[in-house]
């Protein structure tokens, strides 16, 4: 059971994490977020958030074409449902491996140039992609009405067993049929594996390596390593984790269109990452969960929710507050959503797990003064 | 030979969006060293000032006249724009070139969005990493975006051309060909010849000035122009604000060819960025050519007779030719030797 052996301090990570996870439906009851598509939502784009992590936060690479993977994910996840079976272990064994081909060939070729090129070239892999699902792949895409099941599919190994039954399949697990909540338990499942799988990679040496690369790439050539084999495995890693992602969106909804490769959808996971937390593990899930929570909560909000929710203030106040304050929720989710991610960069590039940090260590500074003056120690340049 | 006139041609106006884009990214990336992820915004900011105009001039006074009759039987509703009133014959005018006229209205509000930009938010990014310019100033788009969305909608509001531009010029007589052999709509030569001109006004103004001259040798070695007493921070701030004067004046003529929206500015930033990586970061002949080149490239690519050899590479040809140029010549077509080579 080596290879299950962790750190003290890791497992209770480990633990606490699982039990926040596997208890949002009754803690997120409370905020109106207790059903399960965005829970499900939730724990997919937290997988999503943790393998872009592995390679912005641990290497510094920044991709800007991730969302591609994704949707190679979603894509591969819901072939196999057609052509093979409704099962989901063939769907997500398929994707991965597949976004992790695709991820081997555009990080091989990306990784040859660094810094803004690396992000440049990730981009335009990303829109080519995108631009051929939607024109020419349209036979394996189906262009612009997304590819989903049919009543026509073959689904080999299926109707070896069964016979068609009336309307569509939705996923299964062992022949065991699941939606709602047992979907969300699934994925919930999914996201705590990830992110135990993190946690390894980054206690392992190889996450060493790779935050050594961050931090000084030259010296690390002029040491004598070569730091390619070590990016591109971070780059395939991060590749599939995004394609178990893009599969586990094809079980919850077996549908999948190219517009979850656009470059937006890959500007999203950068946004998740950053605004948790770069480098840190549960920061991106955190980001990630507030940007789907924000999503789907603050952009149903009305104009008759805020009149509600200031009437405590005079009549004219009230009325000029829920008209500007209307601005930035419901249709306008986005200003605040780009608003706050430039506070972020601008004065907490740690994101929200350093501003956590920062008030921590103020609280600290008063009880036990002296302390919190240690010494930082700054590599030579 | 005029199916190859006509690509030729159509890829000149694209191709002058892309290059006028691409000069102000890469001037913004020469004199600043700062990556501007913002910059597709400024290109949209520039059209909604179109948009912004022609609301502005078109508004109406309506009175209702009851001593006339509509056809249905209702007062008449009699509606003037205010343009009318105000100035007379003149006002029609107005309304009449409204896009052109709005050139006037953007030169002043793109310079001042782009100065207070530059000392807004930009200044303080100077010195951090590359990656972090690209996310606040991805960010900072997302924000303008959502405030366009917010004032004027999420439908495109198409703007018309002046109607005695709306026509197409048949440029096949003017060199020789027969009539009707090649023709272009005028709007589009009209958009090139602005881009043109725009491109040698700032050219221009960079090589025959005092001030461009300072900028210039600012470009090459920021520290030595400082050290010499010149203020070369203010310098360059303004330079920011004429990059986001040059990609406003692009959107603003850009209308009346995609009726803008909030979104415009995003889909255009993609290809900029790509024109700028293949021409050379920081070489602004390198952006002008890479511009009219890859403007070029996209409409013979989208040529049927390619079409059937290649399927699909009218959609890619541009990031292709990036990945190429990336891979193979990471400094671009006209880059300087030894700036970002990496």
């Amino acid at each position: 059971m080596h290879l299950f052996a962790m750190p003290r301090r890791d497992a209770i990570t480990l633990a606490i994490f699982a039990v926040v996870v596997l208890a949002m439906p009754f803690w997120l009851a409370p905020f109106g977020a207790s059903y399960p598509g965005l829970l499900q939502k939730f724990a997919i784009f937290g997988i999503f958030a943790i393998g872009y992590n592995i390679l912005f936060g641990l290497t510094g690479y920044l991709s800007f074409g991730h969302a591609a993977f994704l949707g190679v994910g979603s894509y591969t996840a819901v072939w196999s449902f057609k052509l093979l079976t409704m099962d989901v272990f063939p769907a997500i064994i398929f994707a991965v491996i597949l976004a992790g081909l695709f991820a081997l060939l555009i990080g091989w070729l990306s990784l040859k140039r660094s810094g803004i090129y690396f992000a440049i070239l990730t981009l335009a892999f990303a829109q080519m992609m995108y631009n051929l699902a939607y024109s020419v792949l349209t036979p394996i895409t189906n262009g612009e009405t997304s590819l989903q099941l049919t009543l026509k599919d073959p689904r080999l190994i299926d109707l070896m067993f069964t016979e068609r039954g009336e309307g569509l399949p939705s996923a299964s697990i062992l022949g065991h049929n699941f939606t709602g909540f047992e979907a969300f338990y699934f994925t919930a499942v999914m996201l705590i594996l990830a992110f135990f799988v993190a946690q390894k990679i980054f206690s392992s040496p190889f996450g060493m390596m790779l935050r050594a690369i961050k931090s000084n790439q030259t010296r690390m050539n002029y040491t004598g390593f070569n730091t390619k084999p070590y990016t591109l495995t971070a780059f395939v890693i991060s590749g599939m984790y995004a394609g178990l992602a893009g599969a586990l969106l094809a079980v919850t909804d077996p549908l999948a269109g190219a517009e979850r490769m656009q470059w937006q959808a890959s500007g999203e996971v950068v946004l998740m990452t950053i605004l948790g937390g770069v480098g840190t593990l549960v920061g991106p899930v955190i980001g990630a969960w507030l940007i789907k929570y924000f999503e789907n909560i603050f952009s149903a909000f009305n104009e008759g929710i805020l009149s509600r929710f200031f009437e405590f203030l005079p009549d004219g106040v009230s009325d000029a507050v829920v008209m500007v304050t209307s601005k930035f929720v419901g249709e306008g989710w986005h200003l605040t959503l780009g608003l706050l991610f430039v506070l972020v960069v601008v004065f907490l590039p740690g994101g929200i797990v350093e501003g956590v940090r920062r008030v921590g260590k103020l609280f600290q500074h008063r009880s036990k003064p002296g302390t919190g003056a240690a010494v930082r120690v700054q590599p030579a340049e | 030979m005029e199916a190859i006139l006509a690509q030729l041609l159509n890829g000149l106006d694209k191709g002058g969006a892309y290059a006028l884009i691409a000069l102000g990214l890469t001037l913004v990336f020469g004199t600043l060293g700062v990556v501007n992820f913002a910059h597709g915004a400024l290109f949209m900011l520039g059209a909604f000032c179109a948009v912004a105009f022609r609301q502005l001039i078109t508004l109406e006074t309506v009175i209702i006249d009851p001593t006339k009759l509509s056809p249905w039987g209702t007062p008449l509703e009699v509606r003037t724009p205010l343009a009318q009133t105000w100035f007379g014959d003149w006002g029609g005018f107005m309304i009449e070139y409204s896009v052109p006229l709005s050139i006037l209205l953007a030169i002043p509000v793109m310079l001042i969005i782009g100065i207070v930009m530059e000392r807004g938010l930009i200044k303080h990014f100077y010195k951090r990493p590359h990656a972090e310019q690209i996310l606040v100033t991805f960010g900072l788009a997302i924000v303008l975006q959502e405030i366009v969305k917010a004032i004027f909608g999420a439908n495109p509001i198409s703007q018309p051309m002046p109607s005695s531009l709306a026509g197409a010029a048949d440029v096949g007589v003017w060199l020789g060909l027969s009539a009707g052999a090649v023709t272009y709509p005028l709007w589009r030569l009209t958009y090139f010849l602005f881009a043109v001109l725009v491109l040698g006004a700032v050219f221009a103004f960079l090589r025959f000035t005092t001030f461009g001259m300072v900028v210039r040798s600012g470009m090459a070695d920021r520290e030595t122009v400082g050290l010499l007493g010149i203020n070369i921070d203010r310098r360059f701030t303004i330079m920011f604000g004429l990059a986001a004067v040059v990609a406003g004046l692009a959107g603003v003529m850009y209308t009346p060819l995609v009726p803008p929206t909030y979104s415009l500015g995003m889909d255009f930033l993609v290809l900029s960025f790509v024109v700028v990586v293949v021409g050379g970061m920081g070489s602004l002949p390198g952006a002008v050519a890479a511009g009219f080149l890859l403007g070029i490239l996209q409409s013979f690519a989208s040529m049927n007779e390619i079409k059937q050899i290649i399927p699909g590479i009218d959609q890619i040809i541009i990031y292709l030719v990036a990945v190429l140029i990336l891979l193979v010549r990471p400094r671009g077509l006209l880059g300087r030797r030894g700036v970002m080579e990496a």
